[in-house]
């Protein structure tokens, strides 16, 4: 019998009896429903978290001061010697660029608008490094405004929005700290994973010295963070940068032992490792679960197949009779269980589809879809419950003895 | 043995010494207890007997659905016993058409599929054609896309009929075939099988309980307790377009005794 005819045999077979059949596969539909709900979210969600992280920059190194950590050598600020150091030619090879930051807190006021935010002194580099820019019409704080401590601001875009509306800001002022500011630009919007976003950028001269007094005897000036910009953002060459970023301040601050540092080096690689391996841990977990009610919709594959096949006894010793081969009713009640799965693992993937869209409803900017991977996974599965479940009841048909089926009441 | 003797394929079956036991628990129940038999190609045979006799046992070891415990059995030449478990299932397909008394159609299925069943198995292309005209050989042309619960019993048993020639088999058995059909039904599929054997040759076994359909076969086999009792020629077998059952106990009677006799064996050979 050709393979056609076979699943035409099976398809006629089920036909006959819809409802039983869509009942069956239930735990088929929940189980791979699940599947693909949570591998598709699971995948959602990392590459969310992976784009939060990629706009942070995962290649760039986060250098800030331990303050909490008790030293015996009492904790030392971070400050611009540390940070051009680091800059410095073969001081730290996997590092390409380096920005500092000096944040304060400080009064920003528009005409009756005034409200406290961080100000925050970056340095000229600051965008590139960020990968965060002026948005069009805008220009970025420059050398020179470093140099002359110039008293120019740029906004984020919420906070341009909170003190002009739709106004174009650019040319304006703005007192902060009680000093007059002339706007050079707004920032692009990015996206904040949540976190308030509201900031100034001033050049880092000026808040260190116009806005504050950061001066630190011998050593330059208080910086808040350094940031490190890596060569390439996987995590070996992350993880060298890391250790001459390091050695490098250890030495500078002449502290010998690594664990009395004061200060942290992080990188959002790292960060997004850990939390990566996480999510597949907590995915397979959950896939796990969803698993056993595939295991569930298996048994009864089975149990719906040694039903069918007691029911129509008769109509395979027939079969026989007219000359099957065992091997052919062994495929066709085969096909027939494999059949059942993949409907009950089609109707899943619809309703994992739905579930998606909900979803994706729900959290619109973590893009939540159906990933072809877990459809092709959900079917893979089906097919695979489909043989598991149906060889017993099929090999029961397929040896069937003729009269005995023919005789069968 | 000689197996030359076998090789002979004008003999459609020849069977030497078959019995068959069925071990029930404790009990062994042999209901056939030797049977010899030699069947010519064309032939026309009733096997009667009481109810519980072998008939039906005897009947499903022909077709090959069953196996004998002793004896050998030889169909178109071929040794039964030597063949393997699919080759069995080749010689039910292609040699043997089997008529049960209860039909033993598919439900739900349409004439022309019921018929194009044993063509699906045999893998023949033009099943359709073939099925069509097995049917209308049967005198169903008009009724090819029927479900069996939308026929007459006649009408159904007319399908399985065509479902069992249309492989055009060397054997076609038949298990009462009129044994669940009014007496008008029988007589017309009684008819389809004379036709049939003598329009196209086809060797027909069947088992009848009715000595008045058995007097349209050329050969009567009867059987006893697992024993063949009688193997008798009919001198002139009715013919079913023409003759008329007998309305009067008497002639019923009459047809009985000339049908059931009780002869022997060795008067057949
Ligand atoms: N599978 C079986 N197991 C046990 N006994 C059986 C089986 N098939 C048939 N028999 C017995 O064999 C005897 C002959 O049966 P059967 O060939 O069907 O008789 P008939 O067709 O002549 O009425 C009966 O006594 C029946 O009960
Ligand atoms: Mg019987």
């Amino acid at each position: 019998m050709s393979l056609l005819e076979t699943f035409r045999v099976a398809l006629t077979a089920l036909s006959t009896n819809r409802l039983r059949a869509v009942l069956t596969t239930l735990g088929i539909m929940i189980g791979v429903a699940s599947v693909v709900t949570l591998t598709s979210l699971g995948a959602s969600l990392q590459g969310y978290i992976q784009s939060q992280f990629e706009d942070l920059g995962a290649d760039t190194l986060q250098i800030s001061s331990a303050r909490f950590r008790n030293t015996s050598s009492g904790t030392q600020p971070m400050t611009t010697q540390d940070a051009e150091g680091l800059a410095e030619e073969g001081v730290a090879p996997h590092v390409v660029a380096v920005a500092w930051t000096y944040n304060i807190q400080t009064t920003v006021r528009s005409g009756a608008n005034s409200s406290t935010m961080s100000a925050q002194g970056v340095t000229a580099n600051y965008a590139d490094v960020n990968n965060w820019y002026p948005a069009s019409g805008g220009a970025f704080i420059t050398q020179n405004d470093i140099d002359s401590s110039a008293r120019v601001v740029l906004l984020d875009s919420t906070t341009a929005e909170d003190y002009f509306g739709t106004a174009n800001p650019v040319g304006q002022t703005l007192l902060i700290g009680g000093q007059v500011f002339t706007i050079i630009g707004v920032m692009e919007e990015r996206s904040t994973g949540g976190m308030s976003s509201q900031t100034v950028l001033i050049p880092v001269t000026t808040a260190q010295t116009r806005l504050a007094n950061a001066h630190v005897a011998g050593k330059g000036y208080r910086v808040t963070q350094i940031q490190a910009k890596v060569s390439s953002a996987d995590s070996e060459t992350v993880a060298l940068a890391t250790d001459e970023v390091e050695a490098y301040l250890l030495k500078a601050h002449g502290i010998r032992n690594s664990a009395s540092a004061d200060f942290n080096v992080t990188s959002s690689a790292t960060i997004l490792d850990s939390l990566s391996s996480t999510l597949s841990l907590v995915t397979v977990f959950l896939s796990a679960v969803a698993g056993i009610s595939l295991l569930v919709g298996g048994i009864g594959v089975m149990n719906i197949m040694l039903v069918s096949v007691t029911e129509r006894t008769r109509e395979i010793g027939l079969r026989k009779a007219v000359g099957a081969q065992s091997g052919s009713i062994l495929v066709q009640f085969l096909v027939e269980a494999i059949l059942l799965s993949l409907l009950g693992g089609s109707i899943g993937i619809m309703l994992g589809g739905v579930f998606l869209l909900i979803g994706g409803q729900l959290a619109p900017e973590m893009s939540i879809s159906l990933t072809p991977e877990s459809a092709i996974l959900a079917t893979g599965i089906s097919s695979l419950i489909g043989i598991l479940s149906g060889v017993y009841p099929a090999n029961r048909a397929a040896n069937l003895h003729p009269i005995e089926a023919l005789r069968f009441e | 043995m000689n197996n030359n003797n076998h090789s002979d394929t004008s003999r459609v079956i020849d069977i030497q010494g078959i019995t068959k036991t069925y071990h029930l628990g404790e009990i062994e129940l042999q209901v056939l207890k030797g049977i010899d038999l030699k069947i010519e190609r064309g032939e026309f045979v009733s096997i009667m007997g009481p109810s519980g006799s072998g008939k039906s046992t005897l009947m499903n070891i022909l077709g090959v659905l069953d196996q004998p415990t002793t004896g050998t059995f030889y169909l178109d030449g071929i040794n039964v016993a030597e063949i393997r478990d699919q080759d069995l299932a080749r010689i039910r397909n292609k040699k043997i058409g089997f008529v049960f008394q209860n039909f033993n159609l598919l439900k739900r299925t349409t004439a022309l599929r019921q018929v194009e069943l044993p063509l699906m198995y045999a893998g023949t292309r033009g099943r359709t054609q073939k099925a069509r005209e097995a049917l209308e050989s049967v005198g169903l042309g008009e009724r090819l896309n029927h479900l069996p619960s939308e026929l007459s019993g006649g009408q159904q048993q007319r399908v399985a009929i065509a479902r069992a020639l249309v492989n055009e088999p060397s054997l076609i058995l038949a298990d009462e075939p009129t044994g669940n059909l009014d007496t008008r039904s029988g007589k017309e599929v009684m008819q389809i099988f004379q036709t049939l054997n003598r329009e196209q040759g086809i060797t027909t076994i069947f088992v009848t309980h009715d000595p008045w359909i058995a007097r349209h076969t050329n050969r009567v086999i009867m059987l006893r307790d697992g024993n063949i009792i009688a193997d008798k020629h009919v001198a002139s077998p009715l013919d079913a377009a023409t003759a008329e059952r007998p309305s009067e106990a008497e002639e019923l009677q009459e047809v009985f005794e000339t049908t059931y006799y009780g002869g022997k064996a060795e008067e057949y050979t």
